[in-house]
């Protein structure tokens, strides 16, 4: 929030303020109030591993994460630039694959990928989109200077979070609306209708039918599902509602079956169709994938797409965004080491104390090291994990991230975020001017994974 | 909408119920315990018996006590229709269905068991019952408010009415067919004032004793009672009340599917039956047989409902 001679950075100014005249343990009751309001709403995801699998709050900090208008922009740019390039990359891959024969990614790195799909091979999804609804994970090292720190194609979470903060800071602060030209998020769900609508297979007359697909409730995730189909006004569907019937993905309704034409699905490749990924998917439908191919339903994110999220793949982002746009990319990869390589390897294990070292296939925080706040047990451990298996792993220095307060008990403290922003692809790509901060409450902490102990705040994107 | 949906109203709606009137029997339970010198815990069992419990029961304790009695029926989790057991359920088929509910709905009910879960974490001291009890009968009310004040008339509101109605009918029809005999005019030494109590116990399992004494100048008599619980179109717990609200419902869903299914015939013909039946034409049957046939026919109608509208 201060800048280095401690006067408020720009955006922060009138927060600031507003905060320099408040009661501090007004502001601790408010805190107490936000946690009352997301257990009450039910705002839970659960945490896999965990003893009784219960339902967990993610902890919300009352404090708003605020970027400048002149920074969003700049931020947006390379979003688009990013995401246009990754349905480019999708679309190659599953065609003629021309950024292997340039030899700018390695075959092997694609087709020996597992979150490579062959069924999606000659196969272009409605619109030509592939990855529909994006996540694009941020980090800021200083003024005007963003990483990205992965990339979320597959199914991005955490949307409802970024639209309940909101809500909840609405509620609790009105005033600081009055005093901020934040802009909004809340027609989220609309856009996100819209999209999905707009990229309906061809053949579908009349107002698209759209459904959430969610694997049930018991899923970590299944709150943003219920949210998420509710605020849009569509069916939430699990795979024992569908069936395929005469060559369309059908609900049981009350009345008996009805097509869907558009599903939003929130169920992993793996588990969407047991005559084609695993057959012992309880989750899925038998026969989508036929009905996908045959151009009958769009499904989105289109199967296939995870591979974006590799973080091996993710090292090559830099020549993947000029290949497809021509242009260098706009925003930063983080340095990435890919322990694949014979020299990169070696570096890694010298320095594994500097560094931060992640499964490529990981996400969600799991199976990763934090070497510089890892013990000397983890790191040996892990360097035997990383000799035995090189290619499953890639390594980035730990960036000197900015920090953004939080509360705490004595008044504000400093602490390591990360920011993703949900853009939207259709036939034009929106991005949602806001995004989930998520926040490391450990002190010195640089994970901000919610799995893993991590807060949110709620971002906002001031207008000019 | 969904089937799936539908079913999750029908059985979110139905364990509500179903959690509230427990409540109502172990409250009626606690009141003869209090109201009697030397109660015995031969009383538990009979309340055991009246919320369906009793086999279940047994097979986990050897014998009856009334803090066992109670603690089952409140907390157990081996015991699918404990008050607890009935909220986790509710508010699991609310989750599922939750698109289809209000927030006011929801938050009613997350908050229910939120509420519950703590309560009953830990076994209820004899003190705290009665505000334990007061808080579930005070919980339901405000997710029934909830539901009422906010929810469309729609397709949604009337499947979750019928869960709802099929629950109390068949919860009020148990208590009466468990207590049948003590409303037997043949063995009934009218006025004793061990009948009294029992009656009085029936009528607070259903909290219809003040409103009895309305409509009956408050006269204690086997018939008026039965005639109370099944026939009076006025009381909400009645069969004829119950069965005249699900026939609404049910029309409702006729009008807007414009589709007739033999759920709508079984309920029109039970209602018929209640509406035209005198108390003494029961009596004449015989009160537990003709019970026992409105417990199978009510029954049949929840499976017809469930298959018509493809619940799964």
């Amino acid at each position: 929030m201060l800048n280095a001679g401690a006067d408020p950075r720009p955006p922060y100014r009138s927060y600031h303020e507003w905060y320099a005249a408040q009661d501090p343990a007004n502001l601790i009751a408010k805190s107490r109030d936000a946690e009352n309001i997301f257990r009450k709403t039910g705002i839970t995801f659960n945490v896999y591993g965990h003893e009784d699998q219960s339902e967990k709050l993610i902890p919300f900090d009352i404090i708003p994460r605020i970027i400048s208008a002149r920074e969003w922009r700049k931020l947006a740019q390379g979003i688009e630039q990013r995401v246009i390039a990754l349905n480019a990359f999708l679309d190659d891959i599953y065609h003629k694959q021309e950024i292997v024969k340039a030899g700018r990614v390695p075959r092997a790195l694609i087709e020996k990928n597992p979150t490579f799909l062959p069924e999606m091979i000659g196969m272009r999804p409605p619109g030509g989109v592939y990855t529909h609804i994006v996540g694009t994970d941020i980090v800021r090292t200083g003024e005007d200077q963003f990483y990205v720190l992965e990339d979320n194609a597959r199914t991005p979470s955490g949307v409802s979070y970024m639209l309940e903060n909101r809500e909840t800071m609405m509620q609790m602060f009105p005033e600081l609306f009055f005093a901020n030209k934040v802009r909004p998020v809340e027609d989220y769900p609309y856009q996100l209708r819209q999209s999905l609508e707009e990229l309906a297979p061809p053949g579908c007359k009349g107002k698209p039918r759209v459904a959430v697909l969610t694997p049930g409730i018991y899923n970590s995730a299944y709150y943003e599902h219920s949210f998420l189909a509710d605020q849009m006004g569509v069916e939430l569907v699990e795979g024992s509602d569908l069936r395929v019937i005469d060559g369309k993905v059908c609900m049981r309704t009350t009345l008996g079956y009805q097509a869907i034409d558009v599903l939003y699905r929130r169920v992993d490749d793996d588990f969407l169709d047991p005559l084609t990924f695993r057959p012992d998917s309880a989750l899925g439908i038998p026969g989508i994938m036929d009905v996908y191919r045959a151009g009958n339903i769009t499904i989105a994110n289109a199967p296939g797409t995870g591979i974006c999220d590799d973080k091996a793949i993710y090292s090559y982002m830099p020549e993947i965004v000029e290949f497809y746009t021509g242009r260098k990319a706009i925003l930063e990869n983080v340095p990435t080491w890919r322990c694949s390589e014979e020299d990169s390897l070696k570096y890694v294990l010298e320095h594994i104390d500097e560094l931060v070292v992640k499964e490529v296939h990981g996400s969600g925080g799991y199976g990763m090291l934090v070497g510089p706040t890892a013990t000397k047990k983890e790191r040996l451990d892990f360097a035997e994990k990383l000799k035995a298996k090189p290619a499953n792993y890639i390594a980035q220095p730990t960036l000197s991230l900015s920090t953004v307060p939080i509360l705490v008990k004595n008044g504000v403290a400093p602490r390591h975020v990360d920011l993703r922003p949900y853009v939207l692809v259709s036939k034009t790509v929106k991005i949602i001017p806001g995004g989930l901060t998520r926040v490391a409450l450990k002190e010195g902490s640089l994970v901000v994974n919610s799995s893993q102990g991590g807060g949110t705040k709620d971002t906002w994107v001031l207008e000019d | 909408m969904l089937g799936r949906t539908a079913n999750g109203l029908y059985w979110m709606f139905r364990y509500i119920e179903r959690a509230e009137n427990i409540a109502r029997l172990i409250d009626a339970g606690l009141r003869m315990a209090l109201t009697r010198s030397g109660a015995t815990d031969g009383d538990w069992d009979g309340v055991l018996q009246s919320a369906g419990m009793q086999q279940a029961f047994l097979e986990e304790y050897e014998a009856v006590t009334d803090s066992d009695a109670i603690d089952f029926m409140l907390r157990s989790r081996n015991n699918p229709s404990s008050v607890m057991s009935c909220i986790e359920a509710a508010r699991s088929n609310a989750r599922m269905v939750r698109t289809a509910l209000t927030r006011e709905t929801w938050e009613a009910t997350n908050e229910f068991w939120i509420d519950l879960k703590q309560l009953l974490a830990r076994k209820v001291r004899p003190q705290d019952l009665p505000s334990v009890i007061e808080t579930i009968k005070r919980r339901a009310g405000l997710v029934r408010g909830a539901f009422h004040g906010t929810m469309l008339r729609n397709e949604i509101y009337n499947f979750s009415r019928i869960g709802t109605f099929i629950e109390r009918a068949d919860n009020t029809a148990r208590i009466l067919d468990v207590k049948y005999y003590v409303l037997l005019p043949s063995v009934s030494h009218v006025g004793s004032s061990l009948d009294n109590i029992q009656w009085e116990s029936i009528l607070r399992s259903v909290s219809a004793h003040r409103a009895y004494g309305w409509v009956y100048d408050a006269v204690y008599n086997p018939a008026n009672i039965a005639d109370f619980l099944i026939l009076n179109g006025q009381m909400p717990r009645s069969l004829h009340y119950c069965y005249e609200k699900i026939v609404a419902n049910l029309s409702y869903l006729e009008r807007e599917y414009k589709q007739r299914l033999d759920a709508h015939d079984t309920a029109d013909a039970t209602l018929r039956l209640l509406e035209k039946g005198s108390i003494k034409d029961v009596m004449d049957q015989g009160l537990h047989e003709f019970l026992e046939d409105f417990i199978g026919h009510n029954n049949r109608l929840g499976m017809q409902i469930s298959e018509g509208y493809r619940f799964y």
